[in-house]
C-alpha cells in the first residue's frame, strides 16, 4: 500500500509537489539506517535484493540486480533522458521570439534545465553499464523513444505556457513518486530535477496567467494552447491500466509506485482548480465532480492517437528527430578536435583546496 | 571518429564553507579542463557549490580558488531559476 | 550624460544581439554539455543588455524600459557593433567571434568598474567577471580546435579570418565617453594574441576595417535578427507579458 506517498500537501514540508519531492529525500535518508532482514550481499543474492526493495532501502549500482530490473530502468531512464532533450526544441523555438527580455532570460533557462536534466538522467543509466554514446545512438536510430508530447508543434506563445503548466505539470505528477524508486542513482537524480521541475511549471502558469488577463487577443491565444495541449497531457501517463505491458512487474520492484490511471487523475484533480484561476476552460465538456469517487470524471485522451504518435506519426516526430540528428552529425568535428586535442595535451592537473 | 568516448568524471561539491565536498553526479568530458567547466555549467546552475572537485580514475582535479569569482558569482543574480521568484496567485494549490 | 547614454545603449545592444545570437544554438550544440555552456553565456550576455538598457532609457529621460529599447527601435536605431550581429556559422565562428567580444568587454566592464557614473561602475563590477568566464570559455574552445584536428584547425584559422576585421570597430576612439574604448586595443591584443598563439593559428593582418554599428549603420543581417526578435511583442501593442 503506497498511498501514503502522496500525503495530502498542507501535512508536508513546503508544501505542494515541491514538499513531496523533499519528504522523499528525508525518507530515502531514514531508510538508510533502517534494519533489515537477516539476508547479507553473501548468503543468497536473490534475497538481499529482494530484502532490500522490502525495506524501502536503495539498490545501488554494484549490488547484484535481477537483469529484467537492470533492462526496465536502463529503457525508461533513457527514454526520461532523450525526453529531456528532444523536449528543448519545442520550447527552444520561442527563444528568439519571447515577447519581453525578461520572458527570454526565464526560457533560456528553461531550455539549459532540460539539457542539464537529460544529462543528470544519461549519467544515472550509465551506473546500469551501458554508455551514454550508445543510448545517444539508440535514440537517433530511433530504437528508444521519447515522450510523444514533443512530437506536438509549439505554434504561438502560449504553447510555452501550456507546456510549462500542463505537459510540466504532468511530468512533476509521474515524477514525483519516482523520487522513491527503488534505484538509488535515479531516485536521486529525480530528486533534483523535481526540485528544478518546480520552477518550470510556475513560469508556464505564470505565462497563462498573464496573457489571460491581458488583452482579448491574449487570452484567445492562451485558451487555444489549453485547447490544443490538453488531451495530448493527459496521454502523457501512457495508456489505460488495462493495456500496459510493464506496469506491474515495475510496481513490484518499486520502480513505478502508481498505475498510470492513478496518475492521470491525480494531474486532473490538480488542473481543474489552477484552470478556475486562470478563468480559463479545459476542453472537455464531461469534467465534473464525481462525489463518490471523491474525483473528478472526465474524457479519456485518444489513445489510437497516442499510439499512432508513438510509432512516428504525429505532427513533428521528423522534424524533431531530423533536428536531433543534424545538431549531432554537425557536431562531431568538434567533438574528434577535444579528444584529439585531450589526446595531445597530457592533462595539467591542478591541485587545489 | 567522434564515437570515441570521452571519459566519465564525477563531480564532487562543495556546497558551502565549512562542509565537504559531496557527490553530485556524473559527466562526460574528454580532458580535466573541459569536466571542471563542464561541472560548473551543469551542477551549479543555482549556486548550489563554492568549490568543485572532477576526479577521473583516481586523480583528481578542483577549481582552484583564484577562479572563484568567475566560476560562482554569476549564478547569484538569477533569481528566476527558484521557484520562488514566481508569484502564484492566492489560493492555487499543487504547483 | 549625452555620451554615458550613448555608450550604455551601445554596450546593452551589444550584450542583447551578442545573447539572441548564442541563444540560436540551443539544442544545436557540438555536445550537450556545450549547449548548457552557451546558454549559460546567453543569459550572462541578456542579464548584462537588460542592465545597460534599462540604465539607458532613465538617462533618456523618455521613459523607455529595456522591451522599449529592445523590441521598438528599428535596425538603423541599434547601434552594437557589427561583430555581435554577423551569424553564427559554425562552432568555430561563433567561438572567434565570443573570443574577440569577451576579449573586448573584459577590459571595458573593468574600465567601466572603475569610472565615476555609479550605476555604470556597478554593472561593469558585475559583468567583468562574466566577460572573465566567456573569455576563458571561449579561449578554451579556440585551444582545442586550433591544435585538434587538421579539419578542426582549418576551420579555425578560417573563422578567425572571417571575423577579424569586425575587431577594428571595437576601439574607435570615443573622447568623452565614461571609458574610450581605444584605450583599451592593447590589453585586446595582449589576450587575443595568446589564445592564438596557444591555438597554434595565425593572427590575421589588419586591413579591411567594416565599421558603422555605433552609428546605426549595420550589415544587412541586423534587420532579420530583428524581425525575428520583435515579431510577437510588436504583434502586440502594449500587452502585458
Amino acid at each position: 500500500m503506497y498511498g501514503n506517498d502522496f500525503s495530502a500537501p498542507e501535512n508536508t514540508p513546503g508544501g505542494g509537489l515541491l514538499g513531496e519531492v523533499e519528504a522523499a529525500e528525508a525518507a530515502l535518508r531514514e531508510a538508510a539506517t533502517r534494519q533489515r532482514g537477516a539476508a547479507g550481499p553473501d548468503a543468497d543474492l536473490e534475497a538481499y535484493f529482494a530484502d532490500v526493495i522490502d525495506a524501502d532501502q536503495k539498490i545501488e549500482p554494484r549490488d547484484w540486480m535481477p537483469e529484467a530490473y537492470r533492462k526496465t530502468l536502463i529503457r525508461q531512464i533513457a527514454q526520461h533522458a532523450h525526453s529531456e532533450i528532444i523536449g528543448m526544441q519545442p520550447e527552444g523555438n520561442w527563444i528568439s521570439r519571447a515577447p519581453s527580455l525578461k520572458r527570454k532570460a526565464i526560457l533560456l533557462a528553461k531550455v539549459q534545465d532540460e539539457a542539464g536534466h537529460g544529462l543528470y538522467l544519461y549519467a544515472a543509466a550509465e551506473t546500469l553499464g551501458i554508455s551514454r554514446d550508445e543510448l545517444v545512438q539508440l535514440l537517433l536510430d530511433g530504437r528508444q523513444k521519447y515522450s510523444s508530447i514533443f512530437n506536438y508543434p509549439t505554434l504561438t506563445w502560449a504553447d510555452v505556457g501550456a507546456i510549462g503548466w500542463l505537459v510540466d505539470g504532468a511530468a512533476i505528477v509521474n515524477q514525483v513518486p519516482l523520487c522513491r524508486c527503488s534505484y538509488g542513482p535515479y531516485a536521486r537524480a529525480m530528486i533534483r530535477v523535481c526540485k528544478e521541475e518546480s520552477f518550470h511549471q510556475r513560469q508556464g502558469y505564470e505565462i497563462l496567467h498573464t496573457l489571460a488577463h491581458g488583452t482579448p487577443a491574449q487570452k484567445a491565444m492562451a485558451q487555444d494552447a489549453i485547447d490544443r495541449w490538453w488531451y495530448p497531457s493527459l496521454a502523457m501517463f501512457g495508456p489505460p491500466d488495462g493495456d500496459s505491458t510493464h506496469s506491474a512487474q515495475s510496481m513490484a520492484w518499486k520502480i513505478k509506485r502508481f498505475s498510470n490511471d492513478e496518475l492521470r487523475q491525480r494531474f486532473v484533480d490538480m488542473c481543474v482548480q489552477q484552470a478556475e484561476i486562470l478563468g480559463l476552460t479545459l476542453p472537455d465538456p464531461d469534467l465534473r465532480w464525481n462525489d463518490d469517487r471523491q474525483a473528478y470524471d472526465y474524457t479519456q485522451p485518444d489513445y489510437d492517437e497516442l499510439m499512432r504518435v508513438i510509432k512516428g506519426n504525429g505532427p513533428c516526430n521528423r522534424q524533431r528527430m531530423e533536428h536531433r540528428r543534424r545538431a549531432h552529425a554537425e557536431g562531431a568535428w568538434v567533438r574528434e578536435a577535444a579528444a584529439a586535442y585531450a589526446a595531445k595535451h597530457t592533462s595539467r592537473e591542478k591541485v587545489a583546496a | 571518429m567522434s564515437t570515441e568516448r570521452a571519459p566519465l568524471w564525477e563531480v564532487f561539491v562543495r556546497p558551502r564553507r565549512g562542509l565537504a565536498h559531496t557527490h553530485v553526479g556524473s559527466l562526460h568530458a574528454p580532458d580535466a579542463e573541459l569536466a571542471l567547466r563542464n561541472a560548473r555549467d551543469l551542477y551549479t546552475r543555482r549556486q548550489e557549490g563554492v568549490s568543485i572537485w572532477v576526479v577521473p580514475a583516481g586523480a583528481i582535479t578542483a577549481s582552484s580558488p583564484d577562479e572563484k569569482d568567475a566560476f560562482f558569482d554569476p549564478a547569484a543574480d538569477k533569481v528566476y531559476r527558484h521557484p520562488t521568484f514566481y508569484e502564484v496567485p492566492d489560493g492555487v494549490a499543487h504547483l | 550624460m549625452k555620451n554615458t547614454f550613448a555608450l550604455a545603449l551601445a554596450l546593452g545592444d551589444d550584450a542583447l544581439i551578442a545573447a539572441q545570437r548564442l541563444g540560436e544554438w540551443a539544442s544545436r550544440a557540438p555536445e550537450m554539455e556545450e549547449d548548457i555552456a552557451l546558454a549559460n553565456i546567453a543569459l550572462d550576455q541578456l542579464g548584462a543588455a537588460r542592465l545597460l538598457l534599462t540604465y539607458a532609457g532613465e538617462l533618456e529621460g523618455a521613459g523607455r524600459d529595456e522591451d522599449a529599447l529592445a523590441y521598438l527601435r528599428d535596425d538603423r536605431e541599434f547601434t552594437n557593433c557589427l561583430l555581435v550581429e554577423l551569424p553564427n556559422g559554425d562552432f568555430a565562428v561563433t567561438m572567434a567571434k565570443l573570443l574577440l567580444l569577451s576579449a573586448y568587454q573584459l577590459p571595458l566592464y573593468t574600465a567601466l568598474a572603475g569610472c565615476a557614473d555609479e550605476r555604470l561602475a556597478a554593472i561593469g563590477a558585475k559583468a567583468r567577471k562574466e566577460s572573465a568566464y566567456h573569455l576563458d570559455h571561449a579561449a578554451l574552445w579556440v585551444r582545442r580546435l586550433g591544435d585538434g584536428t587538421d579539419e578542426s584547425h582549418r576551420r579555425m584559422q578560417a573563422a578567425v579570418d572571417e571575423v577579424w576585421p569586425y575587431a577594428q570597430e571595437l576601439f574607435r576612439p570615443w573622447p568623452g565617453a565614461p571609458v574610450d574604448p581605444a584605450t583599451l586595443r592593447a590589453d585586446f591584443d595582449g589576450r587575443v594574441d595568446a589564445v592564438l598563439a596557444e591555438a597554434t593559428l595565425t593572427r590575421p593582418a589588419d586591413g579591411w576595417a567594416p565599421a558603422g554599428g555605433r552609428d546605426g549603420l549595420h550589415t544587412e543581417h541586423l534587420s532579420f535578427l530583428l524581425a525575428e526578435m520583435q515579431v510577437l511583442h510588436r504583434a502586440h501593442p502594449g500587452a502585458k507579458w
